[in-house]
């Protein structure tokens, strides 16, 4: 039995060697964060009615379903508000944090043959398991202790000490109770990807199962983690039973995965595998369906995605009339214009963001070719009769498609719950032709990207800057009053805001070509580089 | 009829020269095998042929076309399988197979069927479960199943245990059987020598022989294995012999074909007890001529 476990301190060693950058990194970008939050809502709204005010916009079904229900509404404090807004955003980080790491050096290691290595030597059967867990532990407790002393530190009267360190290990009792979860799927998935995704499923579903519960039914809600951890009331009631309930069952998950681990071949999992598909179906036809099949989970995911962020922006919209009236800084950030309502003149705001977030997978897409390339999985096509040309013209048409699809889905996300929510309704044509306006921009970008795959694919990376330089511009150009030339430098800023301005079609058709033309240079230059390898 | 045919091929990777000046030719119906170690130049000048790479000066054409230009015309008659067989993780084996032969342009799916079981791939698996053996097989069924002209292996059994070592020579030999020309590059010398009926020797970018084995065993002359009852005090002085090592009580060495009579005439002055002879194998060529180019020393070549 104690044969088991040998070796497994020099094992924990090792894991702290290895992460010996990654797991610092993920600590103190905790206590930043969340002593960073606590100093801007202290600093943003300064007096009781401020906040009072903001507490009253958070009390709709959305957002309850969002961050969780308001326990702090009738005393909205700083430290109310941060428990209430921040703690299962955080939390969720938190359990994803242990997620990766656990499955790192779980199934990870396993699948790339290191496991089978440390299992040759002198070491115990379950020591590297236990290792792992182990680490987790004292990971998630130093990230309690650090993030509640850094947040009790600023000195804000609402965010004491014993509160900050409840919120504080609440967030770690979270993160190891996911690490135990994720050590039990290790044992009944059949690799390291596997692992990961069902573990971040079974999280997403935690959140889901938890927004359900907090809406419409508390059992419901204590039936996932994510849930019972919010009822410790944080800077407001300070329960600890949340924090007992996360630990004991993080314990009895360890022992569970320890056992399965103990019981498990090498390499093999309990859940059966499914055998894939023998032959190709019709859609994979050729390059276009390659590239979109390689692409196919992460654009859904990044579609979803693109709605819940329509969605969420849509239900604040019912509040933003009072909001803006509360804010200051919000008013500088929409430039008022006679003739239309502050949601019309909020859209197009909305939409700039949408649209730059949704140029991410549209360029994602494009660059993917760099990535097949440098896995040398591009020669098998170009040795087959496949042009270049077609090849490169297949990515930029599944970009292009992607872009609308985001476009599109950030809309329809907007409408659906903006329309629940708001008294006078607007037309689903304003949702749809606020963001799709933002197609010839997406477009450039597109263009852009195939152009540096064409000619300097190693700098390919210049074109995220690129574009979260735009995104500062044009979110934040006018609250800084950047002159107007500025705003002129990115191609979100020459989009006409629907419904406020006209639509220029002379600007727009210039854009598409220049986007085009983008795109011809990108392929010319493809067709006549060398193809590199890695 | 030539098939493939390069004419002062050269490739620059900046400064480096990873080509210089290839003369390669493969006729129609004929294995031709290249060999070198590894970073002699061999997936270079294969990937220059199919346009993978842009040559840096020097022509290359197959079928009579240009390799870079004409491309996707010459691939339609072209199969490829490279050295370091990468593939989609997320897609199974049966799926690249069907891709590869749907980018092709139509297969034949009886003979995919037959090379699955032939090689006893699991066309099911994921690609991220495949040993590189396994990944190989996917290539080579790929290939094997396009109706090609010309194939290209680029170190093919690299990955692959004895047994599918030589269902990969069958059907080798049954593309060869159907007058399709097949250029393959090893460094395993067993291989090209079962397989090749004309070989090209290159190092550092260059192509140092070039020939059929016959002739290039001409060339080198036989390896011969002596013992005599006196000691020969000159044998290592003597024209036409070279490598001369203690062997197993006698001595072992190399003579060059045109000096083989003269050298047996000396040798049985000294009473011969023993005397062994078997052609070189393409291991003692390529090591003789790596041996002669590092060194400078002419022999009897």
């Amino acid at each position: 039995m104690s044969q088991l476990f040998d070796h497994t301190w020099s094992l924990m060693r090792f894991i702290l060697r290895r992460d010996r950058i990654r797991l610092p990194i993920w600590i103190l970008s905790f206590a930043f964060v969340s002593a960073g939050v606590v100093l801007v809502f202290e600093n943003l709204y300064g007096s009781d009615a401020e906040r009072q005010a903001i507490s009253e916009t958070m009390e709709n079904p959305a957002m309850i379903a969002m961050v969780g229900p308001n326990y702090g509404g009738a005393d909205y404090t700083t430290g109310a508000m941060t428990a209430h807004e921040m703690l299962l955003m955080t939390a969720a980080v938190v359990a994803l944090m242990n997620i990766l790491l656990v499955s790192r050096h779980t199934r990870g290691d396993e699948e790339e043959g290191r496991l089978e290595l440390v299992r040759a030597l002198p070491v115990g059967r379950l020591s590297s398991a236990a290792a792992i867990l182990g680490v987790l532990a004292g990971v998630n407790s130093l990230l309690a202790l650090v993030t509640g002393i850094s947040m009790a530190a600023l000195g804000v009267e609402s965010v004491d000490l014993y509160g900050s360190l409840l919120y504080g290990v609440a967030l770690g009792a979270t993160g190891f109770f996911f690490a135990a979860f994720t050590a039990v799927l290790a044992q009944l998935t059949q690799n390291a990807r596997a692992t990961t995704g069902l573990s971040i499923a079974a999280l997403l579903a935690f959140y889901m199962i938890r927004a359900v519960g907090d809406v419409m039914s508390e059992p419901l809600a204590l039936a996932s983690p994510l849930g019972w951890i919010l009822r410790a009331k944080p800077y407001i009631e300070n329960e600890w039973w949340p924090v007992g309930l996360s630990i004991g069952l993080a314990l009895a998950l360890s022992a569970l995965a320890l056992y399965l681990n103990s019981i498990r071949d090498h390499d093999s999992g309990f859940l059966p595998t499914r055998a894939g598909r023998t032959t190709a179906s019709v859609m994979l036809q050729g390059t276009f369906g390659l590239a979109f099949r390689l692409q196919r989970t992460s654009l859904i995911a990044w579609a979803v995605a693109m709605f819940v962020l329509g969605a969420s922006y849509g239900s604040v919209l019912g509040e933003i009339e009072s909001f803006f009236e509360e804010i200051d800084l919000f008013q500088q950030l929409i430039v008022q214009q006679a003739g239309f309502s502050l949601i019309e003149l909020f859209i197009p705001v909305l939409s700039s963001v949408m649209a730059i977030l949704s140029s991410i997978p549209a360029i994602m897409v494009v660059l993917k070719i760099k990535a097949e390339e440098k896995n040398d999985r591009m020669e098998h096509l170009v040795s087959r009769s496949v042009s270049r040309v077609r090849l490169v013209f297949s990515y930029w048409l599944l970009a292009s498609l992607t872009a609308i699809l985001m476009l599109v889905m950030t809309g329809l996300g907007l409408g659906i719950t903006g329309n629940s929510v708001l008294e006078d309704k607007l037309s689903f044509s304003t949702y749809l032709g606020a963001p799709l306006a933002y197609l010839p921009a997406v477009l450039v970008m597109i263009g852009l990207a195939l152009a540096f795959v064409g000619f300097w694919p190693n700098l390919a990376s210049f074109l995220w800057l690129y574009l979260g330089v735009s995104f500062f511009v044009v979110y934040l150009g006018e609250l800084l009053q950047l002159p107007d030339w500025v705003e002129k430098l990115t191609p979100y800023g020459h989009i006409p805001a629907i419904p406020l301005d006209e639509v220029n079609y002379g600007v727009l058709a210039l854009m598409v070509a220049l986007a085009v033309a983008l795109a011809l240079a990108g392929a010319y230059g493809f067709r006549r580089r060398d193809l590199k390898n890695g | 009829m030539t098939v493939v045919k390069t004419q002062g091929l050269s490739k620059t990777f900046g400064d480096f020269k990873a080509l210089d000046k290839v003369d390669i030719e493969v006729k129609e119906g004929e294995v031709f095998g290249f060999i070198g170690p590894n970073g002699a130049g061999k997936s270079t000048t294969l990937r220059v042929l199919l346009g993978i790479l842009k040559a840096s000066g020097g022509s290359a054409e197959i079928f009579g076309k240009d390799v870079w230009k004409d491309a996707v015309d010459i691939h339609k008659r072209v199969a490829y399988v490279p050295g370091d067989v990468n593939l989609w993780p997320n897609l199974t084996g049966g799926e690249v197979i069907d891709l590869f032969g749907r980018l092709r342009g139509g297969y034949d799916k009886a003979r995919r069927d037959e090379l699955i079981s032939r090689f006893g791939l699991d066309p099911g698996k994921k690609c991220r479960t495949y040993s590189k053996g396994n990944r190989q097989k996917v290539a080579l069924i790929a290939a094997f199943s396009a109706d090609a002209d010309l194939y290209i292996f680029d170190e093919p059994t690299s990955g692959l245990d004895p047994l599918m070592e030589r269902v990969f020579a069958e059907y080798v030999q049954e593309a060869k059987s159907q007058g399709k020309s097949i250029l393959l590059s090893s460094h395993i010398l067993s291989e090209v020598e079962k397989l090749c009926d004309r070989v090209a020797i290159i190092r550092k970018g260059h192509i140092i022989e070039t020939g059929t084995l016959k002739e290039m065993r001409h060339l080198t002359g036989s390896l011969m294995f002596i013992e005599t009852e006196k000691p020969i005090p000159d044998l290592a002085e003597l024209r036409g012999v070279h490598r001369v090592q203690a062997f197993d009580g006698g001595w072992s060495f190399q003579v060059d074909s045109d000096e083989l009579d003269a050298v047996v005439r000396h040798l049985s002055a000294f009473g011969l007890k023993r005397m062994e002879s078997r052609p070189p194998t393409l291991e003692d060529l390529f090591i003789r001529h790596y041996e002669e180019t590092e060194t400078g020393a002419g022999g009897g070549v």
